[in-house]
């Protein structure tokens, strides 16, 4: 957890704590959530043949594509990817290969 | 001082609505709730009001705005009837489940089919397990009365729960009466301003609203939902009170007519009991210790207050103006007969299911009732326990 959060929502909060109707008080909170778990098929990043184009980073729509202090596209965050392949049709370098999860 | 006044439900309705001056009301006209969203929008063409009214295509559209609006922090109105509560049914839940106050009020009406324009109760008996809190009215002057109220009860921080505002179509929504309305800064100050801890339009505070809410998490809402539910009985009797000091008319969880000593009962939702005390005061006159009970508050079900008020008579009719084709008996029975059970017993419960599709009920009907309770007070013998009230046999 990166940020502080007004309320902390975990898996063993309590009918009387959790926040009215299931409200999210905080922006951001899916840092706080494995999303990723249901995911059948998965990208792999290809360092050796990316360019660096970026062209993958915006249409992640879990922004499950990271980026280092340099502006450049690091490791995908498997936390969160939910294996859509849309990254793997954008990229123009066959950079990034689309497997079955184990 | 008091507005002395003569109105008909609908138009009281509307008059009350213009007086909360509400943020914003999204409507679709049906009949016989038509028309509060038409008396409401020429109060808006006129200025009387700072109300963005929405116009919207659908009750699920109309329930849909008003869910957006009253999460992004207005305070949100709007009425139906009948067929429009069915289709605004899957955001009826959405809106208890999303904690909105939202304020509804639904001129009674049959569901179809056959299609029927008339009053009974089975449109809002079918919501009565949505999540929103129900308040009944008997004459134009309650169904005033509730909505007033209904804003202050949802509203509440230990409600946060929609409010529906129920009284019957054509013969409380069109009937002219005679009506003490309050005065608008008394209204204004009564409900006082609309201040949601969190909402969507707070731009300090970004939140998110209905989320995703999985194995792990959504049984926990459904259960502070529960609560909210179990704490609204005490906010609306505090509330009844502060509107007692308000108007001196007095609303409890539900009225008791001349329970004291009373051996026989019918229990009763809306205009009926009109009717029904009439007949209640010509018994009386004859000796007979006959009571009546009409429900106000039906969601939270005023469980022990109700076992509590029964608890003396020797036997009891549940009249539904609704069927729940359960083969067993009409909603009010079966919640009726689950308050005794365990609380009270030896009681005679028998259920009429009575004026569907706004097939009249007259005096006679309900004398009819009565005759049958002194009977089975008389040979402690019940012939049956499930009944319909004036359909041809």
């Amino acid at each position: 957890m990166s940020k502080e959060r007004k309320k902390v929502i975990n898996p063993e909060i309590t009918w009387k704590d959790t926040t009215p109707g299931g409200m999210i008080l905080d922006a951001g909170n899916a840092e706080d959530f494995k999303t990723g778990d249901w995911r059948s098929m998965k990208p792999i990043w290809l360092k050796d043949k990316c360019k660096q184009c970026l062209l993958c980073y915006p249409v992640c729509p879990d922004t499950s594509i990271l980026i280092d202090e340099d502006g450049k596209r690091t490791e995908f965050d498997y936390d969160h990817c939910k294996g859509c392949g849309v990254c793997v049709e954008v990229c123009p370098f066959d950079a990034i290969d689309f497997v079955e999860e184990d | 001082m008091a507005i002395r006044d003569r109105l008909s439900g609908n138009e009281a309705v509307a008059v009350a609505m213009k007086q909360v001056n509400p943020d914003v009301v999204a409507a679709f006209p049906i009949t016989p709730s038509t028309e509060i969203p038409q008396y409401f929008s020429s109060f808006v063409a006129d200025g009387k009001v700072d109300t963005e009214f929405v116009p919207v295509e659908s009750e699920h559209s109309a329930m849909s705005a008003c869910i957006g609006a009253q999460a992004a922090g207005a305070r949100t109105m709007t009425a139906t009837s009948a067929n429009g509560l069915a289709l605004m049914w899957e955001m009826l839940y959405i809106a208890a489940s999303c904690k909105l106050p939202i304020a509804l009020s639904v001129v009674n009406r049959a569901l179809s089919g056959p299609i029927n324009i008339h009053n009974d109760h089975s449109d809002s008996m079918g919501a009565r397990d949505s999540g929103w809190v129900q308040l009944y009215g008997e004459t134009n002057q309650e169904a005033y009365d509730n909505l007033i109220q209904a804003v202050k009860i949802g509203e509440h921080p230990d409600v946060l729960l929609p409010v529906m505002n129920c009284y019957d179509g054509f013969i409380t929504s069109h009937a002219v009466e005679n009506i003490e309305l309050i005065e608008d800064e008394k209204v204004k100050a009564f409900v006082g301003d609309y201040k949601p801890e969190h909402y969507l339009n707070d731009k300090e505070n970004p939140i998110a609203v209905g989320p995703l809410d999985l194995q792990n998490h959504y049984f926990e809402h459904k259960r502070q939902q529960a609560e909210s539910m179990m704490k609204a009985k005490k906010v609306i009797l505090e509330v009844a009170e502060e509107f007692e000091k308000l108007t001196g008319r007095k609303y409890g969880l539900f009225e008791e007519y001349k329970m004291e000593d009373a051996e026989v009962a019918i229990v009763v939702i809306n205009s009926t009991a009109g009717t029904a005390k009439y007949v209640v005061d010509q018994l009386r006159e004859k000796g007979v210790k006959a009571g009546l009970i009409k429900i106000r508050v039906y969601r939270p079900f005023p469980v022990d207050e109700i076992t509590a008020a029964l608890s003396k008579c020797k036997a009891i009719a549940v009249m539904d103006k609704a069927d729940s084709f359960n083969a067993a008996g009409g909603p009010l029975f079966t919640d009726i007969t689950s308050a005794l059970y365990g609380r009270v017993d030896g009681i005679k419960v028998i259920n009429y299911i009575y004026g569907l599709g706004g097939r009249d009920v007259r005096t006679d009907d309900i004398a009819f009732v009565y005759d049958a309770l002194l009977e089975i007070v008389k040979t402690g013998e019940i012939k049956s326990v499930y009944n319909y009230l004036g359909v041809r046999e």
